[in-house]
């Protein structure tokens, strides 16, 4: 049994945490919250590129580091736990590891090399409404060569580069891949719930898209990749769900009412021991998930369905529950908490909330036992 | 990452397979279980043979020293043994306390002479051993104990009650804490016997559950004397022993301790559901499911998290404790939902009309035990809050005050 970390991906965590509290303090995050034209930190941006971690789980032929997605999961737990102001995930998680299950090599050569440098920023425009983006529901069109319509709210999208755009084609639905800097591409940025990552409105008109993947596969391909960013998401909540209980627990140790640490209340303690139990769930099933995902294990459908329930499960009561420990702190804008709870909800609903996965999970679940 | 075992450790797993394979048979539905087949009498002689084979075959004390007839081996050994086992309806529970708990103690406290006498009778099932800590006033807060024994002679004699003694109805021996000095504190006042369960002015009196059962006891003692040699750690030190007693709990290893989502979802395709569907076709019943299978999972997974570290060498910590706060919890939780579901139905009992034979409805009773016994919830959290977060402890109104002058209430 080694169901951990190996000693080299412990060393990385450590080193990049050491780095991103640095470079991604609370005062980085901050300027990114209090600046509604500032979508990114754009100094961070170049200081991970710079670290090679964009590209960390790209192959080296393509311009990566070629380490595997283990690393990728490491780093991401610790991006969670800074909440690094930059569109990481939507580039990371969701375009590269697109491009990487499905792009041709002629798509892989003009875009991993580049983004691995820091000069393409994805993002994901699959939304245009309340509720699961359908062939049933979905307005966008793409006709072989361009694609129309408008899509809301797309995380990153006024900071992107380049866009992986789910839309009508034929008779279902295709994933095309869309360079923000061509022509019929309109961004403006909109106000969300989590103002340290930046979300915009994309429209096209007639936008020259190029197909990613089979034609008519677009839902099916965009349900992989979102099977592979939700175990790196998970490990990101996870970071998130430690960060909020480190706080906590300090915070309770350090205040004091009633002549006692508040840390020595039952209520206060259980509150936080559920936060743990949750957090340990959460970090199991993430760590399976990472496994599935770094051995391309045919559990994978099922272990990052469970990976992400339990992290969306255990930032929600974690951010929620910090904030309580902090009593009225906790419900200034200045106390950090409430950026926790903002990233938590924002991780929850990106990529399909937590009742959306529960249904695909036990759908899984019979496919398995069927199998 | 992977999930194989070593090479020694599959070796192992592979001759404990084989001998499970060969002396006990696979898990069945609860009501055909050994212990439903049996009476109480020929299951406790099949436990008792099977204990034997287990200490014949190499596969009992798997971590004892070698020195008292155990195999001396890593903890690791004991976790996978215990997984084995999982699968197979042995008849394990009688020996569950004794062996994993009290014995422990008897190594790590008695002289050469005790070990050679009463390690090798309890490793091959021939003697069985109970715990006998909790008292009507003293259960959380077990320190708080009133059983006294009195210095007399080279004896002591031993005045009181204990209560939820499991199994002292069949045990030979048990370790018992009592009060040997009221006017120092609470937990220093303390110390710990072995005591042969047939002394004179013992009184086993079974308690009725409330599920039905009666596996645990009152335990009176009036004038019981104790050989002053049999006490364990040296007066005063009882507290100290009985941690060592407590760390010993065993690993949880084992799989749910009854109808887990699996089961509830098997058994879900057969139930009506709400919209003409089945069950398990209804959307609020599959998104429980979900939360119950990733309940499970991840308990499952954090233990193999532990077991990479035992793996190791390391030791586990008090992460252990969330375990049975999932188990218990989520036990209680799915029954729960398993008789709702079946509307007025659900109520029946009755093997002839309950689907499964009424084991939701038997596994509902236990799991209400299951969160109290060996740790309650609450206790377990304050573990986690102060042992693990380093949360400060409660705040103490019995840390200098003598024994005999501290309240107590019911
Ligand atoms: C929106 C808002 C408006 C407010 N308006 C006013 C106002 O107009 N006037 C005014 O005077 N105040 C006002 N308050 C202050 C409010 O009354 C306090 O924030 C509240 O009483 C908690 O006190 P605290 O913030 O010092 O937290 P603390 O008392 O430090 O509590 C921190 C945490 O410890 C817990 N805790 C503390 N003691 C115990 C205990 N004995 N047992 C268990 N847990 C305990 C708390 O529940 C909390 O979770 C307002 C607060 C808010 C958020
Ligand atoms: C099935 C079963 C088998 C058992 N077998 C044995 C055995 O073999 N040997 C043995 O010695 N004992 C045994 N016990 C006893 C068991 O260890 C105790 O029941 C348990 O420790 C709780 O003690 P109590 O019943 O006195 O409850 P109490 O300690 O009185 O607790 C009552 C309630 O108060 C809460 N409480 C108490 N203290 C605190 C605190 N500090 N903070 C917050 N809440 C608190 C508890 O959580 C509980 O909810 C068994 C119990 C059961 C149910």
């Amino acid at each position: 049994m080694n169901f951990d970390f190996s000693d080299d991906q412990k060393y990385l965590k450590e080193q990049a945490r050491k780095f991103l509290s640095e470079q991604s303090s609370m005062a980085v995050v901050r300027t990114v919250l209090n600046d509604e034209q500032k979508s990114h930190d754009a100094g961070l941006w170049k200081a991970i590129a710079d670290m090679g971690w964009l590209g960390a789980a790209i192959p080296e032929e393509f311009g990566g580091l070629g380490l595997g997605e283990l690393e990728l999961c490491v780093l991401a737990e610790e991006m969670g736990r800074s909440l690094a102001p930059v569109p990481w995930a939507s580039t990371v998680y969701f375009f590269a590891e697109a491009i990487k299950i499905a792009g041709t090599d002629a798509q892989k050569t003009a875009i991993l090399p580049k983004l691995a440098e820091g000069g393409v920023i994805g993002c994901v425009a699959a939304s245009e409404g309340p509720g699961e983006p359908r062939a049933t529901n979905l307005k966008t069109v793409f006709d072989g060569t361009s694609v129309t319509g408008m899509k809301v709210p797309v995380t990153d999208g006024d900071c992107a580069t380049h866009a992986l755009v789910l839309a009508k084609h034929q008779d279902g639905t295709s994933l095309v891949i869309v360079d923000l800097s061509g022509a019929g591409v309109e961004a403006k940025a909109i106000k969300t719930f989590d103002p340290t990552r930046s979300h915009a409105t994309l429209t096209f008109t007639k936008a020259p898209a190029q197909l990613l993947g089979e034609a008519g596969d677009g839902e099916a391909l965009l349900h992989r990749v979102y099977d592979r960013a939700a175990v790196l998401l998970a490990f990101e909540q996870i970071g998130g769900s430690q960060a909020c209980l480190d706080m906590a627990t300090d915070y309770a140790k350090g205040r004091y009412a009633f002549s006692r640490q508040i840390g020595s209340f039952q209520a206060i303690k259980h509150k936080l021991a559920d936060m743990y139990v949750a957090l340990e769930i959460a970090r199991s099933n993430a760590f399976y998930g990472a496994w599935a995902l770094s051995s391309d294990a045919p559990e994978l459908p099922l272990a990052a369905a469970a990976a992400r329930i339990a992290a969306c499960d255990a930032y929600y009561l974690a951010s929620k529950e910090n904030i309580q420990t902090h009593g009225g702190m906790g419900f200034t804008w200045d106390v950090d908490c409430h950026l926790y709870y903002r990233r938590a909800k924002l991780l929850a609903v990106q990529a399909g909330a937590p009742s959306l996965w529960k249904e695909k999970l036990v759908r899984r679940l019979e496919m398995r036992n069927a199998a | 990452m992977d999930f194989n075992d070593t090479p020694e450790e599959a070796a192992f797993r592979q001759r404990a397979q084989a001998f499970l394979a060969a002396q006990v048979e696979p898990r069945a539905g609860q009501t055909e279980s050994l212990q439903k087949r049996l009476s109480d009498k020929e299951y406790m002689l099949a436990a008792k043979a099977y204990q034997k084979a287990k200490a014949e075959n190499g596969f009992a004390g798997i971590t004892w020293p070698k020195e008292q007839g155990g195999l001396g081996l890593a903890p690791i050994f004991s976790v996978i043994f215990g997984q084995e086992e999982g699968k197979f309806d042995a008849p394990a529970g009688p020996f569950t306390i004794g062996l994993g708990m009290c014995v422990p103690t008897v190594i790590a406290f008695a002289t050469d002479a005790q070990k050679e006498r009463h390690v090798g009778p309890a490793l091959r099932g021939e003697e069985i051993w109970c715990q006998l800590f909790s008292e009507p006033s003293a259960g959380s807060d077990v320190a708080g104990l009133k059983t006294k024994a009195v210095r007399d002679g080279d004896d002591w004699v031993i005045n009181g009650q204990k209560v939820w003694t499991s199994g002292a109805h069949y045990s030979d021996w048990g370790i018992v804490l009592v009060r040997t000095n009221a006017d120092k504190a609470k937990h220093k006042g303390l110390s710990m016997f072995f005591i042969d369960m047939k002394s004179p002015g013992i009184e086993v009196r079974p308690i009725h559950q409330m599920s039905g059962g009666s596996n645990f006891n009152e335990v009176y003692f009036t004038d019981v004397r104790v050989p002053n040699s049999q006490m364990l750690g040296g007066e005063g030190n009882g507290w100290s022993v009985a941690l060592v007693t407590l760390m010993n709990e065993r690993l949880a290893v084992g799989g749910s301790p009854g109808p887990d989502y699996k089961e509830i979802f098997e058994w879900a395709k057969t139930m009506p559901g709400q919209d003409g569907g089945t069950l398990a076709e209804d959307q609020s019943f599959r998104q429980k499911v979900a939360d119950w299978f990733v309940r499970a999972e991840g308990y499952k997974l954090a233990k193999f998290r532990t077991m990479t570290a035992l793996s190791k060498g390391q030791t586990p910590g008090p992460e252990s404790s969330i375990g049975k706060i999932i188990t218990a919890n989520q036990l209680q939780d799915i029954t729960h939902n398993a008789m709702e579901s079946m509307d007025h139905f659900g109520i029946i009992t009755d093997a002839a009309y309950a689907p499964s034979e009424g084991v939701f409805q038997q596994s509902h009773m236990w799991a209400a035990g299951l969160r109290i016994a060996g740790g309650t919830d609450e206790i377990l959290k304050n573990i986690i809050a102060e042992r693990i977060l380093g949360l400060p402890g409660d705040v103490r109104v019995d840390k200098d005050v003598a024994f005999k002058d501290l309240p107590s209430g019911r």
